[in-house]
């Protein structure tokens, strides 16, 4: 699963263009730095290869395997 | 269980990099390696004046400054009177290619063992988007406003290519930090780099080509594609000195 730390993003956009899943996308709400960031359109469909993860240059994103059900 | 964790090594706050800067990228990266050999609280930060500069307060953990350009001198010093820590100093283009150009070759060519990651974005960023060694022909810069020009200006310096020509180095290499596989293949290098570190074995170099999306005037996601199509056909990516090509013992 997938956690972005809304305060660090900067909103670069650079894990919405390497996402495999094209899950991710800018959102339209500012953080208190008046950054816009990023969220995920279907949680399901993550396989958590932290594609986005490597390449964000905050660290702003976080994963962890999926529980299973 | 986490798949992917922020480095601890890196302090809790926002870094002071513009957004999309790869300046934070590549501090992560070295973060993240450090992280894994174990070595946070032995390792040495030595920091010159730069963008890099803003690691002085983003890295958590020891850091030590430097004169402009002089990192790579009082690593010498560092590391001579503390030969167990791990130290490593991270340079802009214009602090390594132009100022400190004297210090990183003889350092070089003494073999110190200690090493240096090289962040290669094309130009003076914190001053402002000057012309760097470094920058590429015909890229504009508040100093070469018509695009830099090689009959008054000179050629883009390639530093891993005249470093190789050393005998003493151990490992030099180069990565672009554009794509996830860039930034995997540069964390490799890094981790190379520290082993031989470790081990005694000498110097190392790792260069990682970066952008500066203030400067250069374009938006984060355009800088990746600049980067792609200018700045790694000049600068090829890949291994130009590797005395420990089936690991380091």
């Amino acid at each position: 699963m997938l956690s972005i730390n809304e305060i660090l993003c900067k909103g670069c956009g650079y894990c919405i263009k390497y996402c495999p899943k094209t899950i991710l996308e800018m959102g339209s709400e500012r953080n208190k730095n008046g950054h816009f960031y990023p969220h995920m359109t279907d949680a399901d469909k993550c396989i958590s290869c932290a594609m986005c993860a490597t390449i964000c240059p905050e660290g702003a994103i976080e994963i962890t395997e999926k529980e299973e059900a | 269980m986490a798949v992917y964790k922020r480095p601890d090594t890196l302090k809790k706050t926002p870094s002071g990099f513009c957004p999309g800067c790869m300046h934070s990228l590549a501090t992560k990266l070295i973060a993240e390696v450090v992280e894994e050999m174990g070595q946070h609280k032995n390792c040495v930060h030595i920091v010159p004046v730069g963008c890099s500069t803003l690691n002085l307060v983003y890295w958590n953990g020891d850091v030590l400054g430097a004169a402009h350009g002089r990192a790579p001198a009082v690593a010498t010093g560092f590391k001579r009177s503390n030969p167990d820590r791990l130290v490593f100093a991270y340079q802009g283009d214009g602090d390594c290619a132009a100022i400190g150009l004297a210090e990183i070759m003889n350092a070089a060519n003494r073999g110190e063992n200690f090493t240096v990651i090289f962040f290669n974005n094309q130009t003076y960023g914190m001053t402002g988007g000057q012309m760097a060694p470094t920058t590429l022909i015909g890229q504009k810069t508040t100093t070469t406003r018509y695009g830099r020009d090689p009959e008054t200006t000179g050629y883009p310096l390639k530093m891993c290519e005249l470093l190789a020509t050393l005998e003493a180095p151990a490992f030099i290499a180069r990565y672009a930090l554009n794509t996830p596989k860039g930034c995997r293949e540069a964390k490799k290098a890094i981790r190379k780099g520290f082993d031989i570190q470790m081990a005694g074995k000498g110097f190392s170099f790792i260069e990682l080509l970066g952008n500066c999306p203030t400067n250069w005037g374009l938006t984060p996601l355009q800088t990746l594609d600049y980067m792609e199509s200018n700045t790694i056909p000049y600068f090829v990516p890949g291994v130009y000195k590797d005395k420990f090509k089936d690991g380091v013992k």
